[in-house]
């Protein structure tokens, strides 16, 4: 468990020191929320009744969307482990005595977390001064609030679990720019990036939120908004530890395959 | 001790025709050829043996090394080291060897040295007497001190090679591969890490099995040396034998490999 920390670590003191990207982050986010809460601010001033979700609730998804960005965006793969399967680098990862599931895994997770340590703060204080409904609400309870950052763990591990089945299908392909692509197009839908998923039609959305995807992002902005509440809840959270094992189960059992079946390319 | 016997392994290479028709045939037929990269390959090494491990290009020599340090399965034949097969055991097994591949790095890239370093004492579970006694060990032999705290891109390759090789040696590794270790060093760097190697080889009775090209390397460090072609090993002894009467090893090598076809 400790060299896991002590990957965890590196790579999280790695990620802290990249402060012109966090800016350059902070600020594309900032724009990318106002943006869509002005599109959604058009639609709600169409017919405000036609909608799943109140504009303040919305308003709080999309800003807490912006706000934990990296901890849920399927795109923010760690390059350097495709580029160490594809060139084969990877050879001297498997000569430590670690997991390469386990370590790939906290790699990733410190990834997330340092970029989002970094970027959080100055949204979130932003734009709890921005005027209602377009601004964050504070949240509606404080077990809400407890249960929100819980299921942003769990939904950071849900995500993470989910990249590294594409780092493991990258074994057995030769590029990885398909799987990923696909991947990435896969989870941006289907989690509740491009739009919220209360916001599609009622026997899409039911499918929709048993999927792995509705276990990333949806479960905690949804709670932190005061959308998902009750026994819906409660069965969102089991889905997400649910989703959280099976991935990982999945994602051992290929690596176990992709070990038995490595070549190590060039030289 | 090391035991390889009657080790096979193939890779499946898809080859295609130069140009475009080819190119887009390709797209429904592919077509594949088995390249055997070891072809029952067996030897043994005892502990605190020196042994080059000698080929031409694409002989099987780094698919060896592959294989002995457990990142490869072969499909056929038994390898055992120290009493451990390694690509069954491979965790257990790695903690015993230090591998130095010369064409890739095992340092964090946008870190100082030290930092990998520290990781590495983490991922070896290294008690932190004996890793402050290695480190101080290695600095001084490899003349570290000053790359320690330099981020590893901006290190020379050879800055970066000594490091390398501090690197694979924290945990005290009963065996060390080398695979090309000398590639592209100057000839100060390249005589450094000769006696380093003699040094650690006769201090530690470390086991060293090297690759390389440079005859040189091989001529300062080894007495036994394995000679592998297309595969199949073709000579086993020392370097005498292959000498004979031609004025250079480097010579003598090359018309061993043309008398051999390889």
């Amino acid at each position: 468990m400790k060299k896991y920390f002590a990957f965890f670590r590196l790579r999280f003191s790695m990620g802290l020191q990249y402060r012109a990207a966090a800016l350059a982050g902070i600020i594309t986010q900032f724009v990318w929320g106002t943006m869509e809460i002005l599109m959604f601010r058009a639609f709600y001033h169409a017919d405000a009744n036609a909608f799943p979700m109140t504009f303040q609730a919305v308003s709080s998804y999309v800003w807490m969307q912006q706000a934990f960005l990296t901890l849920f965006m399927a795109w923010m793969m760690e390059n350097d482990i495709f580029s160490a399967i594809v060139d084969g680098n990877i050879a001297y990862e498997l000569c430590r005595p670690i997991d390469i599931y386990n370590m790939w895994f906290s790699r990733s997770l410190a990834t997330r977390l340092s970029k989002a340590v970094l970027r959080c703060m100055p949204i979130l204080l932003a734009a709890l001064f921005f005027p209602a409904p377009y601004g964050l609400m504070l949240p509606v309870s404080l077990p809400a609030f407890l249960l929100f950052f819980l299921t942003l763990f769990l939904g950071t591990g849900v995500t993470v679990a989910f990249c590294m089945l594409v780092y493991m299908a990258c074994f057995f392909t030769i590029s990885s720019a398909g799987v990923r692509m696909v991947a990435v197009s896969v989870v941006e839908f289907f989690s509740g990036a491009v739009i919220p998923l209360p916001f599609f039609p009622d026997k899409i959305r039911r499918i929709m939120e048993i999927l792995p995807f509705a276990s990333m992002q949806n479960v905690p902005l949804r709670i932190y908004s005061g959308d998902l509440t009750g026994s819906a809840m409660g069965q969102a959270v089991a889905l997400q530890l649910f989703w959280l094992f099976a991935l990982t189960g999945i994602g051992k059992l290929l690596n176990a395959l992709a070990m038995k079946k490595i070549t190590v390319q060039g030289g | 001790m090391i035991t390889m016997q009657h080790v096979r392994k193939t890779y499946k290479v898809s080859k295609r025709d130069a140009g475009f028709s080819s190119a887009f045939k390709a797209l429904f037929h592919k077509e594949y050829e088995y390249i055997h990269a070891l072809d029952d390959v067996s030897f043994t090494i005892c502990d605190g043996e020196m042994v080059g491990y000698i080929g031409p290009n694409g002989a099987g020599k780094s698919s060896t090394i592959k294989i002995l340090s457990g990142i490869l399965t072969p499909e056929e034949g038994t390898c055992l080291i120290n009493g451990l097969i390694p690509w069954k055991n491979r965790i257990e097994h790695v903690k015993n060897i230090g591998v130095v591949f010369g064409q890739r790095s095992q340092l964090w890239w946008d870190v100082p040295v030290m930092d990998s370093f520290e990781l590495l004492k983490e991922i070896y579970k290294i008690s932190t007497p004996s890793y402050n006694h290695n480190l101080e060990q290695l600095t001084d032999m490899l003349n570290l001190s000053e790359l320690l705290k330099t981020p590893v891109r901006q290190l020379s390759l050879g800055q970066r090679m000594r490091c390398e090789i501090a690197a694979s040696l924290l945990h005290d590794p009963k065996i060390l591969f080398l695979d090309e270790p000398t590639i592209g060093l100057d000839a100060v760097s390249k005589l450094a890490v000769r006696d380093f190697i003699l040094k650690l080889n006769k201090e530690k009775n470390t086991t060293v099995i090297l690759t390389t090209h440079d005859m040189q390397d091989i001529e300062a460090l080894t007495n036994r040396i394995i000679l592998i072609g297309k595969g199949s090993i073709l000579l086993d002894g020392t370097i005498d034998d292959i000498r004979k009467d031609y004025d250079s090893t480097e010579e003598a090598l090359a018309a061993f490999y043309r008398s051999h076809n390889i």
